[in-house]
């Protein structure tokens, strides 16, 4: 007797012959949600300040930020849920800002799922065609059409309570998707898995996006899922969009020191801005060590800067290296973090550096605590964060 | 194999530790409703089988003519009108408390507590202390005759009292906290994110209701149903006094047994029917229920 738990080989999306939506070819610069100075105000606390943005059509966008960040009010305002306090909400160039939900074309999968438990699964995925009058045939070709793609063929009559937290939530993607929204949001829809199923379902809730050619509006407090999943991101700080970019720029350019210290890790260091040469420029930090820098990445005139350098890009050796950026340190603790060593390295007597090298504690050259190294950084990865 | 065994083990093991320790917890509880149920109850059953003498007293001799006598039209009359004045005084506490309970059930934790409070607050008085407020009211020269006198909405003296309408306002009145209670605990049990699901779903504010909020209060709904509905049939105090003994329900005619008819064993009779029409009832409801699930 074999009982298969959750495997991978289940958990694959079987992807019908016919997109229940637009073609993948859709994807473009065509614009499918526009906000505009949208503001929302609980009394006196502002969640949402301001913000304005496009999202593009067939895009996976991702609202990322902390809790309390105003990403959920963002996603609640376009569902319908919140009425901006100020600023206009356009879908498809229409301003639905005082548009209920119900008259959206725009679904959510909630983060409690918000299976309905009175009704089966069929019935839970039916209910947004009910609503919508669909005649009952084509409802239930949809509705079997839907099971399939989210891998839960012939489970229609289950109660939900039967189902597992991962069966749940492929029932609330299901019963979203199959009303063909706009846009699909998602509000935190994995928070709720485990490690393993969580990062299986990343991938594919990727590629089901991909497929359908849907606009997904994806909120998380996870940075690293953000960056797995989506097109772009919308980092979001204090009710404002503090970065919007793809992954790699926002990890690799990030543009404020809240998305620098939010996204990955990183040292920040501030300094003045001492000389340049038009090709490079030195910063004295605060701690009194110089770095290099690229020129092009200051502005003139600015005398203070920002520096973000990310803990895997300090390469660590025992002999001293040719190279602009280079710091004697002795490894001060070792933090032991799986397939990476995390070592935390005292270059001045008030300034540490964290750096991660790839994990080889059982081989010869393994760093310990109270070696004396060499922390090397190329120029092009002492990223200007903020400068003035 | 292992997981769906390791779980049975361990759900049976949860059920099987308070087994001992809650049968002793619930004794005073099983005691009590032994002494003062189960006795009391046997006490009626052997009654409603006796007979009675010139005086009243109960004579211990076996005869069915009490049950006959129930299908007498006189009673089933009276227990007709007593089903109909509980059906409606059901229908207009559901109608009337479902909206109450729900916007207690749906308001911030703190307004919540301060708004069951004044629910409750009624229950500080005594029921008959109540019961005779309202006499004082609707009486032909009381207050409400007055303000509806003063707004010119009405024209001769007030002459609602002793009358059917008077008795369903009272039913209605007494029992409408226990509608609102079950129902504002089914609702408050109620995740918001159903009803925005719901409305995400297309559904407009009507059909969440009837389609996801109410199917989700059900349970609330049917306990609401049954606490007001059972006793409403039963009720003697407000048929007296605010019907004025001109439209008697069962209750009184089973009060009337015990007191001055002074014929236990049909009281008894009486008393037993509608006990077994109650488990009927609850049973063929409860069973609906369970099968809705």
């Amino acid at each position: 007797m074999h009982e298969h738990p959750d495997t991978q080989l289940e958990w694959e999306f079987r992807l019908p012959p016919a997109p229940l939506a637009a073609a993948p070819a859709d994807v473009s610069a065509a614009v499918m949600v526009e906000l505009r100075g949208v503001t929302k105000s609980f009394g006196p606390v502002t969640a949402v300040d301001h913000v304005d943005l496009t999202i593009r059509k067939g895009e996976f966008l991702t609202l990322l930020g902390p809790s309390g960040c105003g990403k959920t009010t963002l996603l609640r305002l376009l569902a319908g849920f919140e009425v901006p306090t100020a600023g206009e909400i356009l879908l498809e160039g229409r301003d639905v800002s005082n548009i209920p939900p119900y008259r959206r074309d725009v679904n959510q999968v909630f983060q409690s799922y918000a299976i309905f438990p009175h009704l089966s699964v069929a019935d839970n995925i039916a209910f947004g065609l009910k609503m919508r009058h669909v005649p009952a045939a084509e409802r239930r070709a949809r509705v079997e059409e839907a099971l399939e793609l989210v891998s839960l063929g012939g489970l229609g009559r289950r109660r939900p309570q039967e189902l597992s937290g991962g069966q749940r939530q492929r029932v609330a993607l299901a019963r979203a998707l199959v009303c063909r929204p706009k846009v699909l949001l998602l509000d935190e829809p994995l928070s709720a898995l485990d490690a393993k199923l969580r990062h299986a379902m990343q991938l594919e809730l990727k590629q089901l996006q991909r497929q359908l050619g849907i606009t997904f509006v994806f909120v998380t407090h996870d940075q690293e899922e953000a960056l797995i999943m989506s097109d772009r991101i919308a980092v979001i700080h204090r009710g404002r969009i503090d970065q919007l970019g793809t992954a790699t720029e926002i990890y690799h350019s990030p543009a404020s020191a809240f998305t620098a210290d939010f996204i990955g890790e990183a040292n920040l260091l501030d300094g003045d801005i001492v000389s340049s040469n038009g090709v490079t420029a030195l910063v004295r930090l605060d701690e009194g060590v110089e770095v290099t820098v690229r020129a092009a990445a200051l502005r003139p005139g600015s005398t203070r800067a920002l520096l973000s350098i990310r803990p895997e890009k300090i390469y660590i050796t025992r002999t001293k290296p040719a190279k602009d950026n280079c710091f004697k340190g002795v490894i001060e603790n070792e933090i032991f973090r799986g397939a990476m060593d995390e070592l935390r390295i005292r270059v001045a007597h008030n300034l540490q550096l964290m750096a991660m090298v790839a994990n080889e504690s059982a081989h010869e050259h393994a760093w310990h605590k109270g070696d004396t190294v060499y922390c090397a950084i190329h120029t092009d990865d002492i990223v200007v964060v903020e400068q003035k | 194999m292992s997981a769906p065994r390791a779980s049975t083990d361990n759900s049976a093991g949860a059920q099987r530790a308070p087994r001992t320790i809650g049968w002793l917890l619930l004794t005073p509880l099983l005691l009590w409703l032994a002494l003062f149920v189960v006795v009391p109850t046997a006490i009626l059953f052997v009654y409603s089988f006796c007979q009675r003498d010139e005086l009243g007293q109960v004579v211990f001799a076996f005869t069915p003519t009490n049950y006959a006598r129930i299908l007498d039209p006189v009673y089933l009359g009276i227990l007709g009108r007593s089903l109909w004045y509980a059906a409606l005084t059901t229908t207009l506490c559901l109608v009337i408390g479902y909206p109450v309970a729900y916007f207690i059930g749906r308001s911030p934790p703190a307004r919540r507590s301060t708004l069951l409070l004044l629910v409750m607050i009624p229950f500080w008085i005594s029921f008959l202390l109540r019961t005779y407020a309202w006499l004082s009211l609707l009486k032909g020269d009381g207050l409400v005759s007055a303000l509806l006198h003063g707004m010119h909405l009405l024209a001769g003296p007030l002459d609602v009292l002793y009358s059917p309408t008077a008795v369903i306002l009272g039913l209605v009145y007494t029992y409408l906290p226990f509608m609102i209670l079950p129902i504002f605990t089914s609702a408050e049990k109620l995740d918001n994110s159903m009803v925005e699901a719901a409305l995400d779903l297309g559904a407009g504010p009507v059909r969440a209701f009837t389609q996801v909020i109410i199917p989700l209060t059900r349970p609330g709904i049917f306990a609401g149903v049954l606490l007001v509905f059972v006793p409403s049939i039963g009720m003697f105090a407000v048929t007296d006094l605010m019907g004025g003994a001109k439209v008697p329900m069962i209750g009184n005619v089973i009060q009337n047994q015990f007191g001055q008819a002074r014929d236990w064993p049909f009281g008894a009779a009486l008393g037993i029917s509608f006990l077994a029409l109650f488990a009927i009832t609850f049973w063929f409801l409860h069973d609906r229920g369970e099968a809705r699930r």
